[in-house]
């Protein structure tokens, strides 16, 4: 049986360095957005599905895990945040922590029913949990049903940063992501990081070596799903609304292609699919379902002949780990 | 107490589509050792493929004939799949399989919608199965008993073909250790082939089974397909008469979860599956994964 | 002599007039975005056909001979909120639309609500059910044409009622939209001295409705209300022809409709079906004539749903609101005030007004499916059975909780 992914360069700091330089590199282009005259509104957008490809690759791209239902913790991180903000009027600071905090409950819970199956089996419970978890949102009443929870308040960051202004709210979603990318970054090449990548290449040795692997797995779901739940809250500024198009099957699916596309487990992989893709049906908007056979195409393509993904693509060229 | 036993027959009919799509699944997974995402949409066109029979001026095609023709038609279909795409996967992730099925549901999804809208299309109920009988209890449309009994019959029968036949032998046998029994002179790449059709043929013979029922809709098996996932967690694909019979009791309990909770009808396969994973997490007849 | 040269005057000074008024910003320049669902579930009683709508709306107000310029993007928001507001906003930033029209699905429709008004354009939506966009979350720049969940709910309940169909039993779809659709009919089967004797809530989207069928059946109603929409409408009226419902003493309320509903179900599972529109092409000379062209420009020779027919109107509307100004002003609230001050009148939905809070008020009509013998053409669906003034049909402003109206 082949892994996943196949990076086994070791850590090195040639690594770390190429890392580094790519990071600053992309830290910079992105800070420059608001003065190219791009749409930022469409940056904003790609950067939350950025951050919950990246969580969404922590899982599978490190721990082998392929969960078909992230957008569990992107909506409900959204529900939750949107509820805070509009109802309980609280300030974005505080939004943002009640849709982590029940990001992370809800993590806690499903991660320890899922990692009780392996392989395929984890990917249909995580899949069936997030379809209960849709019906449950379809509804109960703080979600207004199909309607979704509109007009939502974007109010002052910290009490400062006015986040109507579409500049302040980029320079701040883009913090958020950042943040969000240098704490995967950490955790991966962290002794936690090690472990888990261990347990994806051969859990019975892991096991033998008398780690607790189940242990490992839980909390590697569990930091995935609070960070996708991250990624949720700050989606909520940008859209200023939450619906049940987060929590549906396909945006676990939308998930999956834009960490495949971009190469599981690679490091700038998740964030280069989740602008792909989003610019893809940024542009391909007035075509309808096309959208859904051209993505299910590009599944096709980059399984049969491309499962390092672009980013991974090019490292396996250069020899270089990205 | 007689609007009971009525819920009970009607759990029953859904438990018919359940277990044969579980079916086709588990055929499939014993094989090819993936979950073929694509099972909903295949189980679509089947619908579709009897819908076009009929409404077709040249062929005019009805159900009987159709009930034979679709299958065969999506399974050879299912069949160049296999041969095309699928069997590249040979030796790669198991995921893999997942995620290229996957792939694949969207496309056909995605095309059949560009092509009939999302809407629903009819398709007549045939003439020999039309109105209903008074049970006493409940009044029970012919059409619906027809597709239990006939579902349970395809069901045994395919039960007896891989349990109790010697193709069915050689089968399980590739299952178990593919090169031993290529060392016997079997062409184990075409059982492949021919199990992958197989399975897809019993998802477009259940397809073609609920367009008198359901309309033919390009989404009618993409939500039908995760509920069988949750199906197939529960009963584990370790046997197919598991899977047979995990298909119909679930129909029966959620039957009744709409006549005592009917809010929790769309539910109850879930938490039912949370439940069996804390108490057996290897599912009620499944080995250990 | 003198008349000629005081008539030469006139002329100067109005041909000059024209001049300063069109040098003074008078900008005749207007840009249409028909935001619908192009090939979803909702794509055939809006879609494509919407757009054809706008366009002819524009041929029809002849604004083109007059020196205007107006131009018509479509998009598609695939039924989700966020591809809504997210091609909304990129209209009116990037784009420089003025006008979104249709945008049916409740959800999307809202979400774009709030857009439009904090970008000031003007939206005129005739696809979406929820009658909370003129109500709680009603917006100085929304006009909603075509019809809502009230008026649906309160016509086709009251003429059954008025009919004999006095017992209820409520099949609802378990959300808000459903819960919204059951409330309206309930008040309204009760004030007319009908009683609902139960019902049940049904998960949306389920494809077997069997077990319900069977509890409607068991309850003796006289009529069995659907609080659905879609294809749940579309699946429970067709079970319940094989459970022999249609048939039997029971009747089918069928609370949200269509035109190409009926279509999909086809006569014989469809006939005596009661539901209200407020628009069908077979009405009288005019509906027919605008719908014979209209089916001509479509893929399938489709007639207009009453969607697509309130895409037309509506704009038509908006351009005899922008000819009054003289031009665009590009400022939403402004546009739609004026649309609000001009009675509403056209071949499609007949007279009527914009009520402040944004709803527009014409007649409804009760429809009632004909049978397959009585049908003489291959659109030729629906009876009428009975017409609601506007004003009796819609939400009463004493009634309404929106904000717009506390001044």
């Amino acid at each position: 049986m082949t892994a996943l992914t196949d990076d086994t360069l070791p850590v090195t700091a040639r690594a770390m360095r190429d890392e580094m330089i790519v990071f600053v590199f992309m830290a910079l282009a992105l800070a420059a957005v608001p003065f190219t005259g791009i749409y930022p509104f469409f940056v904003m957008q790609a950067l939350c599905f950025a951050l919950l490809a990246c969580a969404f690759n922590l899982l599978i791209g490190y721990g082998g895990l392929l969960s078909f239902g992230h957008a569990m913790f992107l909506g409900t991180a959204g529900y939750c945040s949107a509820h805070a903000l509009k109802v309980w009027a609280l300030p974005p600071e505080l939004g943002i922590l009640a849709g982590v905090a029940a990001a992370f409950v809800l993590s806690i819970v499903t991660g320890y029913i899922s990692i009780r199956r392996q392989g395929i089996y984890f990917s249909m419970i995580t899949l069936a949990l997030s379809q209960l978890l849709y019906f449950i949102y379809l509804q109960a009443p703080f979600t207004h049903g199909e309607d979704g929870i509109q007009g939502i308040p974007q109010g002052h960051l910290f009490g400062i940063f006015d986040l109507s202004k579409p500049t302040v709210l980029y320079y701040v979603v883009l913090v958020g992501f950042l943040a969000g990318f240098l704490l995967i970054y950490r955790i991966i090449n962290s002794p936690f990081g090690e472990v888990l990548k261990s347990i994806r290449e051969n859990e019975q040795r892991a096991i033998s070596l008398g780690y607790r692997t189940d242990q490992y797995k839980l909390l590697a779901f569990i930091l995935s799903g609070t960070l996708a739940g991250f990624a949720g809250s700050l989606k909520v500024f940008v859209a200023q609304n939450a619906s049940l198009t987060d929590v549906h099957w396909s945006m676990s699916g939308e998930v999956v292609l834009m960490t495949l596309v971009g190469g599981l487990g690679t490091i700038f992989g998740p964030v280069a699919g989740a602008f792909v893709i989003i610019a893809m049906q940024q542009y391909l908007a007035s075509y309808g379902q096309w959208v859904t056979v051209i993505q299910g195409a590009i599944f096709v393509i980059c399984v049969l002949t491309f499962r390092r993904g672009v980013v991974g693509e090019i490292a396996h060229y250069f020899r270089r780990s990205l | 107490m007689q609007a009971l036993y009525a819920q009970l027959l009607v759990g029953l009919i859904n438990g018919s589509f359940y277990a044969l799509l579980s079916l086709g699944l588990a055929v499939i997974f014993g094989m090819l050792n993936i979950i073929n995402f694509a099972h909903g949409a295949l189980y679509m066109m089947g619908a579709f493929v009897a819908y076009f029979l009929l409404n077709n001026d040249y062929l005019s095609i009805g159900y009987w004939p159709a009930l034979i023709i679709a299958p065969i038609v999506v399974g050879i279909f299912g069949m160049i799949l296999e041969r095309t795409m699928l069997q590249w996967l040979t030796g790669l992730d198991h995921l893999y399989g997942l995620l290229l099925t996957f792939g694949m549901a969207l496309i056909i999804q995605g095309v059949f919608q560009n092509y009939f809208g999302s809407s629903g299309l009819p398709y007549a109920i045939p003439d020999q199965l039309k109105g209903g009988m008074n049970l006493g209890f409940m009044f029970l449309p012919i059409y619906r008993g027809w597709v239990v009994v006939f579902s349970l019959v395809v069901c045994l029968a395919t039960w007896f073909l891989i349990e109790k036949t010697q193709l069915g032998a050689y089968l399980r046998a590739a299952t178990e250790n593919p090169t031993l029994v290529r060392a016997f002179g079997i062409n184990v790449p075409r059982m492949i082939t021919l199990t992958y059709g197989l399975g897809v043929g019993l998802a477009a013979l259940a397809g073609v089974l609920s367009a008198p029922i359901n309309q033919v809709r390009p989404l009618m098996g993409a939500d039908l397909i995760i509920v069988v996932f949750a199906v197939v967690v529960i009963g584990g694909m370790g046997s197919i008469m598991g899977s047979i019979i995990t298909g119909f009791a679930l129909g029966v309990i959620e039957g009744l979860t709409k006549y005592f909770y009917p809010e929790a009808s769309n539910t109850v396969v879930f938490v039912l599956m949370v439940l069996v994973l804390l108490v057996k997490p290897t599912g009620l007849t499944g080995r250990a994964a | 002599m003198k008349t000629r040269s005081i008539a030469s005057f006139l002329l100067g000074t109005a041909l000059s007039l024209t001049a300063v008024s069109a040098a003074c910003a008078q900008d005749k320049t207007v840009k249409i975005g028909a935001l619908s669902d192009q090939s979803g579930l909702y794509a055939d009683l809006g879609g494509p056909g919407s757009t054809l709508a706008a366009q002819m709306a524009v041929e029809d107000s002849g604004l083109a001979a007059k020196g205007w310029k107006i131009d018509i993007i479509s998009g598609d928001h695939q039924n989700k909120p966020d591809i809504g507001t997210a091609i909304a906003r990129q209209w009116f930033d990037v784009d420089k639309v003025d006008v979104i029209v249709d945008v049916p699905n409740s959800g999307v429709a809202l979400a774009v609500n709030n857009v439009v008004k904090e970008k000031n354009g003007v939206y005129i939506n005739s696809g979406a059910a929820t009658s909370d966009l003129t109500n709680a979350q009603c917006s100085p720049n929304t006009v909603h044409w075509t019809y809502d969940t009230y008026m649906l709910a309160h016509t086709t309940g009251q003429a059954l009622v008025k009919a004999g169909g006095d017992t209820w039993f409520f099949l609802t779809a378990d959300y808000a939209f459903g819960a919204a659709l059951e409330r309206d009919t309930t008040a309204v089967v009760l004030a007319n001295g009908g009683k609902v004797v139960s019902g049940v809530k049904h998960p949306l989207n389920t494809p077997d409705f069997s077990s319900f069928l069977l509890q409607a059946q068991s309850s003796k109603a006289k009529v069995i209300g659907l609080a659905n929409a879609g294809g749940d409408t579309t699946n429970t009226i067709k079970q319940a022809a094989e459970f022999g419902i249609a048939k039997g003493s029971q009747k089918l309320a069928a609370l949200l409709l269509f035109l190409t509903d009926v279509k999909a179900l086809g006569l014989e599972t469809a006939q005596g079906l009661n539901f209200t529109e407020t628009f069908y092409w077979d009405m009288n000379d005019q509906t027919r004539a605008f719908s014979k062209r209209f089916a001509a420009k479509m893929k399938n020779g489709a007639p207009p749903t009453m969607v697509q027919a309130g895409v037309y109107s509506g704009l038509r509307h908006y351009f005899k609101a922008l000819e009054a100004l003289g031009g665009n002003p590009h400022d939403g609230v402004k546009v739609v005030e004026k649309m609000k001050s001009m009675p509403t009148e056209d071949d499609l939905f007949g007279k009527g007004e914009i009520q402040p809070n944004g709803r527009t008020i014409h007649n409804a009509y009760l429809f009632e499916v004909k049978k397959p013998s009585e049908s003489k053409a291959p659109w030729d669906f629906y009876k009428l059975v009975g017409t609601v003034p506007g004003d009796q049909a819609f939400t009463p402003l004493s009634e309404s909780k929106c904000a717009l109206l506390k001044k």
